[in-house]
């Protein structure tokens, strides 16, 4: 079908692909869930932002288990490097990530207050501490990981937990932070009305200029003092998976190598500056029209996706083709050219997705629309006791 | 060196996380179908009735689903963060089922699952209905990829070692999705499930009857659970997993130690009711047999032996022994020798190289391990009989009681007479933890039957573990306790109070609690 080395290529896409639709899609609804503290102030308010996405949050989070599984297929190295590596980053995140569905499902069930408060609270921990240990992975890559690899390829690592903690990493998981509320207000402006869509437009609007200013002073930081990775060997693009025998050196602002020779990719972190500006902007006129402009409504959450996908991709250019970087052991980072699985599972996996994620958009797009509608306090409670 | 603590502390985090997953799983499976039924009676004839069934058992199955998700995540973070050198080691074949699942099923279930919940008044009945079947497929459809994956663990076939990655391969996808141990997998498990739903909504109808509340509710949802409750235990039992003990050494180690049969016998085989299996003199003391049914069961067949775990041993030294040779090989080759001669020594043992692995416990560099090691991988070539024979008499007979219970209500509601047969009713009632019961003990005697090895064969399980510290396992593990303590009590206490209530939760009406509503239940206290 395709090369080895064609393959290679699009499965760096395709993972990033699953990614950008994980921060689309449940990025939307763990920003929702951040936000339920401050956009809505009693119970029935709380209810209205919680049954915006009550029928889609499941299927959103397949998209996190998806391109975790899908890594574990074409990427196992890194699959297996990363989670191992990040070992408590990793439990923090899971023990977070079990709280959502618990929280979604059992918040409404029983009127206690104190019942509710409690799963409101679990909502927003389980909603907000996994994009900060995302993001703060991500800067951790930029950085580079300690392992490396011994001669029968078990992988062994060397850091830390605590020196995941730096003041870059942490400015990563604040963008990512950012990226998600800024993501989840443009969807509650969409979905809700009156209280509710005009606090979160006033959050949206002061997120969604914090997210570029975070965006761009890790970009400085990047260009000034975090060392990027070269391959300085010569690199066989059709080999089989061998991460450990290639050379490697460590070079200052070697991350923005990748745009210094391809100019046309500074319009990524462009657009995606650009874009959370355009949110800023629509956010206000939505405002102004007295929250009744949907079209202002439709463009801000289109433009918060675009700015979403534009962080992402702008880590893994800047990176490309290292995924994940070895701190310790240079020569045995971890590139999309070396970790791969073979050329038959990744011709397998490329058929698989090729059939079934027009699929999945499409049935999700039709339950969506399906769904489609303002939820307002009345609504909820007419159906207080089907509603989420 | 292998740290036997982290090897220890690893797995009974896995099984201890996956047995707890387990628990909600199959109640999923089961009442996906269920619930499908129910609204298909509802969307046909109209009937409000089953329409309210339909939401009733649904909300149970909400309560049941969230926590199946939340633990769900867990299994999929583990073999990352745990078992890395497993990932890395079989990430290739592995891999792809678990990301084909996600594809094709996991997204279907949960897109859909939303809509069964929160699409009634924005769908039409129609497309509900197909939700819900969609939700239902989607759940099935899951489970064949997580058994497909699960199978090629116990007899992993279409793929092959590269030692230039040091890693299992793909060689033929088809191979793998039709492994005859990953099909008959798939049956026996799915086929439980659906047990485990139909009990589950049995016995809570019979606590209904039983209390004579909503007689007409609970007797149309006892109904339905007999129904398919009868032909999911008759499933579960015909189409029982020994089928699949033929194909693959692992698998037939699992016989022999199911049977906790030490010697080969003629064929064909007694089957041994109880006894006390002796590891240490390889002998079952007091055992009852039942004569030729093992053998009947087991191959089908009246002239197949079933080999004895002695016999089994013996056959293991010769491999373990050619492993050693194949380790050496690898060595070279990893450390750039690639002639010829390497080569062509490596491919003619590699099959043996898994047998080779089981030396690592006692000496790292494999090639110089002494008679007496040699001798101890052997023994550690088969996993502890009891474990595995009490768990596997502990599902047969669950499974049996099982049978008989739904046979009898199956009978008694045909004949209109269920309400009047107290007593099994109250059997029923106090059954309702039985298909765990065989559910667990048959996973347990699936994996654990399945040890020393990880992936049969190929690789065992202490090398298969992340390279972490003692105190990073123990701090995990015991969070997982205690986390999955509070959410289990938490699950318990929402389920029964729901349980109790009856479809008086769904605030209708139309049913007992709303009637006479009891003046001690103040507003605040009232679910809603």
């Amino acid at each position: 079908m395709f090369d080895y080395e064609t393959l290679k290529l699009l499965w760096w896409g395709i993972i990033g692909f699953l990614f950008i639709g994980f921060a689309i899609t449940d990025g939307m609804d763990m920003g929702v869930g951040g936000l339920l503290p401050f956009v809505a102030k009693e119970d029935v308010e709380r209810r209205v932002v919680i049954n915006t996405v009550g029928a889609h949050w499941d299927g959103n989070q397949v998209w996190f288990i998806t391109a975790a599984a899908s890594l574990f297929a074409a990427w196992p190295m890194v699959y297996s490097a990363a989670f191992s590596g990040f070992y408590f980053a990793m439990m923090l995140t899971l023990f977070c990530l079990m709280l959502r569905p618990l929280a979604f499902d059992y918040r409404s069930k029983i009127a206690s207050s104190a019942w509710r408060a409690n799963w409101d609270k679990a909502l927003f921990v389980g909603s907000m501490v996994p994009p900060l240990v995302f993001g703060i992975a991500f800067g951790n890559l930029l950085q580079g990981v300690a392992f490396s690899f011994d001669t029968l390829m078990r992988v062994s690592y060397s850091g830390s937990f605590l020196a995941l903690f730096n003041p870059f990493s942490l400015l990563c998981g604040v963008v990512s932070v950012a990226m998600v509320l800024m993501h989840g207000t443009t969807w509650l402006v969409m979905r809700t009305d009156a209280n509710v869509a005009r606090r979160a437009s006033n959050i949206g609007s002061v997120v969604s200029l914090i997210l570029p200013l975070c965006f761009i002073t890790a970009g400085l930081i990047v260009w000034q003092s975090v060392d990027g990775y070269v391959i300085t060997s010569a690199i066989d693009t059709m080999a089989q998976a061998q991460p450990t025998i290639k050379t490697v050196a460590v070079v200052a602002g070697a991350w923005l190598n990748n745009f210094t020779n391809n100019p046309y990719l500074w319009f990524i972190p462009a657009t995606s500056i650009v874009m959370s500006l355009f949110v800023f902007v629509m956010m206000r006129l939505n405002v102004k029209s007295g929250l009744k402009s949907e079209l202002c409504k439709v463009m801000a959450f289109i433009a918060s996706s675009l700015s979403s996908a534009g962080v992402i991709l702008t880590a893994g250019v800047s990176m490309f083709p290292f995924v994940m970087p070895s701190s310790s052991r240079p020569n045995h980072s971890l590139t999309m050219w070396d970790t791969v699985a073979s050329e038959t599972t990744l011709s397998l996996m490329l058929i698989a997705v090729v059939v079934f994620i027009p699929i999945i958009i499409g049935y999700t797009l039709w339950c969506y629309r399906k769904m489609w509608r303002t939820v307002t306090i009345a609504e909820i409670e007419q159906n207080s006791h089907s509603a989420y | 060196m292998i740290n036997e603590t982290l090897v220890e502390l690893s797995r009974w985090q896995f099984a201890i996380t996956a047995l707890f997953h387990f628990l909600f799983v199959p109640l999923t499976i089961g009442m996906t179908w269920i619930l499908f039924i129910m609204e298909a009676v509802f969307v046909m004839t109209g009937r409000e009735i089953y329409r309210d069934m339909t939401k009733f058992w649904g909300k149970l199955f909400g309560i049941n689903f969230a926590i199946g998700v939340a633990t769900g995540l867990t299994m999929e973070f583990e073999f990352g963060t745990n078992w890395s050198y497993y990932s890395h080691y079989v990430g290739d074949v592995f891999g792809a089922p678990l990301a084909i699942e996600g594809l094709m099923a996991f997204f279907l279930e949960s897109t859909f699952v939303g809509m069964f919940f929160l699409g009634w008044d924005r769908l039409s009945r129609k497309q509900h209905l197909i939700g819900t079947f969609l939700m239902a497929i989607g759940t099935n459809f899951s489970a064949l990829w997580i058994l497909i994956a699960n199978g090629w663990m116990q007899n992993p076939v279409g793929s092959e070692f590269n030692y230039v990655t040091m890693r299992m391969e793909l060689v033929s996808f088809a191979e793998i999705i039709f492994n005859p141990v990953a099909q008959v997998k798939f049956i026996h498990t799915v086929a439980a499930g659906y047990v485990a739903g139909s009990m589950f909504v049995l016995s809570i109808s019979s606590y209904y009857l039983l209390k004579g509340r909503d007689v007409a509710f609970a007797k149309r949802s006892f109904s339905v659970a007999a129904g398919f409750g009868v032909a999911a235990i008759l499933s579960v039992i015909l189409l029982g997993d020994e089928s699949g003990y033929e194909v693959g050494e692992v698998q037939r180690v699992k016989l022999a130690a199911i049977e906790a049969e030490y010697h080969t016998e003629p064929a064909p085989a007694a089957f041994t009711v109880v006894g006390f299996p002796d590891d240490e003199a390889m002998e079952t003391h007091y055992a009852v047999k039942i004569p030729y049914a093992l053998g009947i069961i087991a191959t089908r067949s009246l002239t197949e032996e079933v080999i004895g775990l002695r016999d089994l041993q013996k056959l293991h030294e010769p491999r373990i022994r050619n492993g050693m040779v194949a380790y050496d090989y690898l060595i070279k080759l990893r450390n750039g020798e690639e002639t010829p001669e390497n080569i062509a020594g490596f491919n003619q043992t590699k099959q043996d190289l898994g047998y080779g692995l089981l030396l690592k416990r006692y000496t790292d560099n494999v090639v110089d391990a002494t008679e007496a090691q040699i001798q101890a991988a052997v023994k550690d070539s088969t996993p502890p009989v009891a474990p595995v024979f009490w768990a596997f008499r502990m599902m047969v007979a669950s499974g049996m009681i099982m049978l008989v219970l739904f046979v009898l209500a199956f009978y008694f509601n045909a004949r209109r007479e269920i309400e009047h047969k107290r007593w099994l009713l109250w059997a029923i009632l106090c059954a309702l933890p039985l298909p765990w019961v065989a559910i667990e003990t048959g996973w347990f005697v699936a994996e654990f039957g399945r040890q020393p090895w990880a992936i049969s064969e190929v690789l065992p399980t202490f090398l298969a573990t992340s390279d972490l510290a003692v105190s990073d396992v123990v701090f995990s593990l015991v969070a997982f306790v205690i986390v999955y303590t509070v959410l289990f009590i938490i699950e318990m206490w929402l389920m029964i109070r729901f349980a109790k209530m009856g479809p008086s939760a769904l605030h209708t009406g139309r049913y007992h609690f709303e009637q006479t509503p009891p003046n001690d239940v103040g507003l605040r206290q009232r679910s809603v």
